[in-house]
């Protein structure tokens, strides 16, 4: 049992000192992946933004003809360029890959005055979908201002306004906050469990196929300690990694959760620090199992570049449940409370929601996760017992 | 004290060690000399017990290391075959962490690990990383820490394979020593010259059988020869041929 702990200081202690494993645990993991999510929400955050808030930008030629249609714009956030240019010179502008332009004809104001319709000339150039967007906006801006106009008169000769309305449409929209932000929380407890297993690779690797491969097994075979109990000293580094690097990986999306502003996007994330220790506890149980899991992998290999590629395919295995649970859009239940991984996935998503899961489902996660974890490990020992261990 | 009988070891259909007998003394330093792929490493492999026999046995101070592997190795020190050293650690940690294997304290092995790379001549390269050692610096570094925890019986695989010629006299010199306070040395060699430089007592072993254990004036007489390498070339072509050893 001591021997255990001293294979444990000793890995632990020179995993610290290699640079390649320390950047894998400290900096792609918890620094890396935060700051990657964090880009891609923040991203999704803006251009989730309603359109009519976001100021627009329309070049117009002959803006003082109609003043009040100017104003009504500006009032919805359009900024107006008054541009001076006639209708040839204003297709031209348009052609050469200017935004949309709006040309006011002279007689305009008249038209308007007399009842009659009264004609805007909006150049764009339509096979650009950003002007797209611009021109279906301003489109329903005008219909408004000239609806605004229809009413007034309409009321100015005695007649319902509500006459023009025969049909009312009125589209609803049922996406919560919580569900449109799924896929983003999904996307978060992928990259927590991910960055976890990552962290232990290294070790996990370096226990058979890397021991091995410099030669090193075989004397540390020589010494007075049970075989297993060595790879359960090296299981326990690889574990102590990873919860290293899971403790800094959720306290650095914790950071950059709060500083995206996640509540424009209409997530209710509460991501203080009891959530933040939440998940570490509903994450600590697959630890175990992870570390197990990888190490027996690599005990089949014949090098230690072999190992890194059956391993890193491994690595897949426990994030496969969170795809399927997104795809397939699975809620959290007794039964799949027993699969690890996707148990701690859910985990994380009820805490980031603030929707807390039965006391029983939680036990039901680490329970299982811990089992499946001693029977990998104790595999991985009889594993290293094996006599062509050492190939 | 090493003794083995009967040891036997086969990969598949290939018996690399048929029925091997031998025995190593305290106090002398033993070879066992044979061609590439006679048995050398496998034989030694199961007397430091990372292979079990499939048959025989053998003792390491009158202990089995069949039934009691972990007390056998307790009384051994190792140097296998291209012995690897862990990068990140300095040659000192390296051979601290054998000793805190083997269950030392923490000041008796820093007493041990100073003592023996002073012996072996390590103080330039002692607290550097293991990494980018050179051949020599390795196999002093792998020397001590098989030897940290001061292990009566010293077993070394092929011991001055890519070793310069000041490596080897300090190897040499340190392996005279260790005879001289007592110690059980058993090493392999493909190399006539080595075993014949260094040794009391030769095994020769080819094709997985011993073919005579004797000290070397034994064996030249036995060969009806004055050079220890004719004999041993005689030896094993006669085993080759059938004939009797
Ligand atoms: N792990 C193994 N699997 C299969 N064959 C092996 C293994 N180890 C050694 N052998 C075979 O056993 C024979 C003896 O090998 P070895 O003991 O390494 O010889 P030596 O050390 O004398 O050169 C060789 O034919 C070798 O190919
Ligand atoms: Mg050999």
């Amino acid at each position: 049992m001591k021997a255990i702990w001293r294979v444990f200081r000793k890995e632990f202690g020179e995993t610290l000192r290699e640079r390649r494993s320390l950047i894998t645990t400290l900096v792609v993991g918890p620094l890396l992946m935060p700051a990657l999510i964090g880009v891609v929400l923040s991203l999704a955050i803006r251009h989730s933004g309603t359109p009519s808030s976001r100021p627009m930008a329309l070049a117009v030629a002959h803006a003082e003809r109609a003043p009040q249609l100017m104003a009504f714009l500006a009032q919805y956030g359009v900024r107006i360029e008054a541009v001076h240019a006639d209708r040839r010179q204003s297709r031209r502008r348009v052609e050469r890959s200017h935004g949309p332009l709006l040309y006011v004809p002279r007689d305009f104001g008249a038209r308007l005055a007399s009842g009659k319709p009264a004609a805007l000339r909006l150049y764009a150039d339509e096979s650009n979908r950003a002007v797209q967007g611009r021109v279906r906006r301003l489109s329903t801006l005008i219909g408004l201002y000239g609806g605004t106009i229809a009413r007034l008169r309409l009321v100015a000769r005695g007649l319902d306004p509500q006459l023009l309305t025969p049909i009312a449409l009125h589209p609803i929209d049922v996406s919560t906050p919580q569900s449109r932000a799924a896929l983003a929380l999904g996307m978060l407890s992928y990259a927590i469990l991910f960055t976890m297993l990552m962290s232990g690779l290294y070790i996990a690797i370096d226990a058979t196929a890397g021991e091995r491969e410099r030669g090193s097994l075989e004397p540390l075979l020589t010494m007075p300690v049970r075989r297993e109990h060595l790879v359960y000293g090296k299981m326990l580094a690889a574990c102590a990694m990873m919860v290293i690097s899971l403790v800094l990986t959720v306290a650095a999306f914790a950071f950059a959760m709060r500083h995206i502003g996640l509540d424009r996007l209409g997530m209710s994330v509460n991501f203080g620090p009891a959530v933040a220790a939440g998940i570490v506890l509903g994450c600590l149980p697959l630890i175990p199992a992870g570390a197990a899991l990888m190490t027996l992998v690599a005990s089949f290999t014949r090098s230690y570049r072999e190992a890194q590629t059956y391993v890193g395919l491994v690595l897949l295995i426990p994030t496969l449940p969170l795809i399927f649970a997104s795809i397939m859009g699975l809620q959290p239940r007794a039964a799949l409370m027993a699969v690890p991984s996707l148990s701690q996935h859910f985990i994380i998503m009820s805490l980031l929601r603030a929707q807390p899961l039965p006391a029983l489902d939680i036990a039901i996660s680490a329970t299982v996760s811990l089992a499946l974890g001693a029977v990998l490990m104790f595999l991985a020992g009889r594993l290293y017992r094996r006599e062509n261990l050492l190939g | 004290m090493i003794e083995a009988r009967g040891l036997t070891k086969r990969f598949g259909a290939l018996t690399a060690v048929d029925s091997v007998a031998l025995r190593a003394v305290d106090g002398r330093i033993t070879g066992l000399l044979g061609p590439n792929g006679a048995g050398k490493s496998t034989t030694l492999r199961m007397l430091y017990t990372v292979l079990a026999p499939d048959g025989g046995e053998a003792w390491i101070d009158g202990i089995s290391v069949v039934h009691a592997p972990l007390e056998a190795r307790r009384r051994m020190g190792v140097l296998p075959h291209g012995a690897g050293l862990y990068p990140n650690l300095t040659a000192r940690e390296n051979i601290e962490y054998f000793g805190t294997l083997q269950g030392l304290s923490r000041a008796v092995r820093r007493a041990r690990a100073a003592e023996l790379i002073e012996r072996l001549e390590m103080a330039t390269f002692a607290d550097r990383p293991a990494k980018g050692f050179s051949q020599g610096q390795r196999v002093k570094t792998a020397l001590a820490r098989a030897l940290i925890h001061q292990p009566r019986n010293v077993l070394l695989d092929e011991p001055t394979n890519g070793l310069d010629v000041m490596a080897v006299r300090t190897l040499r010199r340190l392996l005279g020593e260790l005879r001289a306070e007592g110690h059980c040395i058993l090493f392999s060699s493909h190399v006539m010259q080595e075993v014949a430089a260094l040794c009391d007592e030769v095994i020769i072993i080819a094709a997985g059988t011993v073919i005579v254990q004797a000290t070397p004036d034994e064996l030249r007489a036995r060969a009806g020869t004055q050079s220890l390498e004719e004999a041993f070339v005689r030896l094993v072509g006669l085993e080759g041929e059938g004939g009797p050893a």
